[in-house]
Formats: structure tokens, sequence, C-alpha cells
């Protein structure tokens, strides 16, 4: 009898699993069926869809470099320093994650745009950042640093606090012990938080539509180049999709293999 | 497992039209940007209570050439309502309104030509090609002398996939000027002024409509685009600042 519902119960979450695959599998899949693999290779060749690859790959590129930088070391010290405040800190960074891209559109306008509260001040500083490429990297940036500051604050956390302590009982100081004990320790999440935050940056539409434009070469990223030539050139459309999926794949794969290495090697010195 | 993803699909369209009564009751409407306020007073004095959708009218082609059947689709330009009836995809359309495509810019502006926009400096918002309000744009820029064309072009800073986006970058001064219809301008509620585009060089600005084939509610189609010539809808569109249809 109970063995019989076993058996029940392991069907329906045997028929869960098809359908969420199904599910979530069959769009991916039909991006790759509708289009034949000549006609993605070939699309390759289009300047509009290389133009929008080379300025995704720059503007996402810049993006990810301004975040390392900031937000390895907010990071770190939302980690190892608790202060008062910190949870409200944490929860501020972390909005973007959740934040329709259309007000993260807004929210920049309103912040950064010509009429916005620091407009004037960028046009004295003679900083152009609407409908200019510096305006797609703030955009990226916006939406994608919470995904790495996330990651590499939960990664610092984890670190052991005394492998931190005895480093500095050895005279290392708190920047060699940050550059030399923490940030290595603390590598595969960073490295995963680098790789969400890339995948979110080349898949941005909303925001960067909205506060930077859209023009080839200049402003019109990969997704943007997609809803473009939806219209126009459907089969294109569909190969920029293609090699969006692909890239994201691969960044989400090496998430997860770097995930496995670190749990295989042991975190250093533990 | 096809049985059991259409039920998933069906319960997922039951929920999404909770709330509301049911969605296969309601006339849906797919049509241009610029139409919106003109076709939401109508829809509503009407009392069709259509679901409409706006967005470029080239993007809303598209959709239809992808298999989505709204039951009146209404275009920015003839072509683009020719070449699905064309396809066999919408019965045959009429043309019902025309409109006056225009130099848009933000009320306090110095801009007050479309030579203006040539200047050195100057940045200008344009619908991207195959956008009707981006390819009268450039119809009309065509007729200028070779050299001021260029300039204009180059001056170009965003190609938007509507005009609601070319209002956004107005109204948000992240551009100076843009090309739009004057329609456009008058639903900016004062926010922005237009300059007239000389009429040797203007484009002939003519909207279509057409039942779509497959329609759901054919009946409310048809009475839908006839009171586009006579009656509430051709008074919500005269009100809006759209020109008759050419007789």
């Amino acid at each position: 009898m109970s063995r019989g519902r076993r058996s029940v119960f392991s069907a329906a979450l045997t028929a869960a699993l098809a359908l969420v695959i199904a599910f979530l599998g069959i769009p991916i899949i039909a991006v790759f069926t509708n289009t034949s693999p000549s006609r993605l290779v070939s699309s390759l060749g289009e300047p509009a869809v290389r133009d929008a690859l080379w300025l995704s790959l720059r503007t996402t590129l810049a993006s990810l470099a301004i975040i390392i930088a900031f937000g390895t070391p907010a990071a770190y010290l939302l980690a190892t320093r608790p202060f008062r405040g910190r949870a409200i800190v944490t929860t501020l960074i972390e909005l973007p994650l959740v934040l329709p891209p259309a007000v993260a559109g807004i929210a920049l306008l309103a912040a950064l745009g010509p009429k916005g509260i620091l407009g004037g001040a960028l046009n004295d500083a003679d900083i152009q950042l609407v409908l200019q490429t510096a305006g797609v990297v703030v955009a990226l940036t916006f939406v994608a640093a919470p995904f790495y500051i996330r990651q590499a604050q939960a990664a610092f956390a984890a670190v052991d606090p005394a492998l931190l302590d005895a480093s500095r009982t050895l005279r290392a100081g708190e920047l060699r012990t940050f550059i030399h004990v923490a940030v290595p320790c603390a590598g595969a999440g960073i490295s995963s938080g680098i790789a969400l935050a890339w995948g979110r940056a080349l898949g941005e539409f909303g925001a960067t539509l909205m506060f930077a434009g859209s023009f080839s070469g200049v402003t019109q990223t990969a997704p943007l180049a997609i809803y473009a030539e939806f219209s126009r050139d459907f089969p294109a459309a569909l190969a920029l999709s293609g090699i969006l999926i692909a890239v994201s794949a691969a960044l989400l794969l090496s998430v997860k293999l770097v995930a496995r290495t670190s749990v295989l090697g042991g975190a250093p010195g533990a | 497992m096809r049985r059991a993803i259409g039920a998933s699909l069906a319960l997922a369209a039951s929920l999404s039209s909770c709330g509301g009564s049911d969605s296969s009751d309601h006339l849906v409407v797919s049509a241009a940007s610029s139409l919106q306020k003109a076709f939401e007073a109508y829809s509503g004095a009407a009392g069709f209570g259509a679901r409409q959708s706006f967005g470029g009218s080239d993007d809303l082609a598209a959709q239809i050439r992808q298999g989505v059947t709204p039951d009146v689709f209404a275009a920015a330009n003839t072509s683009l309502p020719d070449q699905l009836f064309q396809e066999g995809l919408v019965r045959k359309p009429q043309v019902f309104a025309t409109n006056t495509l225009v130099v848009a810019v933000p009320k306090d502006s110095s801009i007050d030509s479309i030579d203006d926009l040539a200047k050195p400096g100057t940045t200008v918002a344009i619908g991207a090609a195959g956008v009707p309000a981006g390819d009268y744009a450039r119809e009309a820029l065509a007729n200028l002398p070779s050299e001021e064309e260029k300039a204009v072009l180059r001056n170009v800073a965003t190609e938007e996939p509507d005009v609601a986006g070319i209002v956004g970058k107005l109204t948000q001064g992240a551009v100076d000027g843009g090309f739009l219809y004057i329609t456009d301008v008058l639903s900016a509620d004062g926010a922005l002024k237009a300059i007239p585009i000389p009429k040797s060089i203007a484009p002939d600005v003519e909207y279509g409509v057409a039942v779509v084939k497959g329609a759901k509610h054919p009946d409310a189609a048809r009475r839908f685009v006839s009171g586009l010539f006579h009656g509430k809808g051709a008074q919500a569109l005269a009100a809006a600042g759209f020109g008759p249809p050419p007789t």
C-alpha cells in the first residue's frame, strides 16, 4: 500500500520535472531548430550583428572591470566588519536585482539624465552619458553589480576568520591580508559572481534602451539589436539569440565547474 | 506529455485572465504607437472595451507574421498592411487617416527649422529603419540637399523602436530634436512643440487598417474599422489631430 503510494509520488515528481524541462527547454531549442546552422554562421558576417556583439563585449567587460574594482572591497567590508545598518545597506545594494529594467532606466534618467538630479553637475564636468556608450556601461553596471557583490560578500563571509587573524599576527597588514588571503580563499565565490554579473549585463535590455538609446555601434547592444531585427529580419534575430544563448550557457556552466572544483579541492588551508 | 503541457498552458491562460471577464470576449487591436491616445478614447467612447497593444507598426506586423492574431491591425503606413494582405494574413486594408510628420523639439528649444538639425553638435532621435516614423523621416531627409541630409543623419544619436521612445528621449532632454507626427506633439501636453517640415519635402503619411484573418471577433472588428470612418472613431482621430483619409 505504502509502496504503491510512494511509486505514485515518484511518478508525480518525474512528471513535474518533465513538464519543467519541456516548458523551459522547448523555447531554447526552438531558437536553434528555427534557423539553420549555416544561417547562424552567415549572420555573424552581417555588420549590424558584428557591431552589436562587439559592442556588447566591450561594454560588458568595462562594466565588469568597474564592478570588480569597487564591488570587491565593498563586499569585503560588508562581510567582515559588522556595523549598524548593515542589513539596510545590503538591502539597498541588492535592490536592483529585483527591479524591473524599466524602473532601472527611469531611475537612471532621474538621477543622471540631462534633467536628473545630478544632470547639471555631470554637464558642468562635461561628462556625457545619455545616448553614449558610457551610458550603456552605466546601465549595465547598475543592474549587474548586485549579482557580483552578493556572491563576493557571501564568499568573504565564508572565509575562516582564523586565517585572516593568523595572517595579521604574521604582520601581513590589512591590505596584504585582503589581497593574499581573503581574495584567494573567496576565489570560487568571486568567480561565480563575475560570471553571473556578466550574464546579467549581456542580457540587459530595458534600462539600456531607456537611458542609452539604440544606435548601431554606439549603444545598440546585442539584445537591442535582436529587438531591432525582430521586425526586419527574423532569422537574423534568431541567430543573434542563438549566440547569446550559447554564451550565457557557457557562463552558467563555468559557474558550476568553478563551484565543483572548489568543493573537490577544498578551501585552501581548510 | 503533450496533454500535460496543454493543461499547464490552459491553467496559465486561465490564471492570467482571472479578475476580469474571459479575455476571449474582448476585441483585440494591434495599433501603431502614434494611435494610442485616439484609439483608447475611441474604444472607451464606443464601448468596445478592446484589449489594445501599441508598438512600432513593424514589430506588430512581425508578430502577425509569427502567428499572433489580433482582430484588427492598424499601422502608421499603408505598406505594412498591404504586405500582410499580399501574404494572405489580413483582409483588404483601407486608408483611414492621415498624419503630418514634423520636427519635434522641447518647448523651450531655440531650434526653429529642419535645417537647424544639421548643425554640428545637435542631437537627433529618429525611428529605426522599418518603423514608419523612421522611414518617413528618412524620406523627408532624402528630399534635402545631399550634404544637409548627411549632416542631419550624422547627428542622429538614437534609433528608437517606436514614436513613444522618441517622445521620451525629447521630454527627458536626451536629444535636441526628433522626427514625430504632429499628433504625438499634441498629446505630449505642452512639453513639446512642432516645427513644420516644408510641404515640398514632407512625405504623405497615411494610416492603413485591416481586419486580421482568423480574427476571433470578426463582426466587432468590422464595426471597429467602420467606426474609424464615421462616428466615434473618426471623432477621436480628429480630436487627436489626425486628418481624414484622402478622398
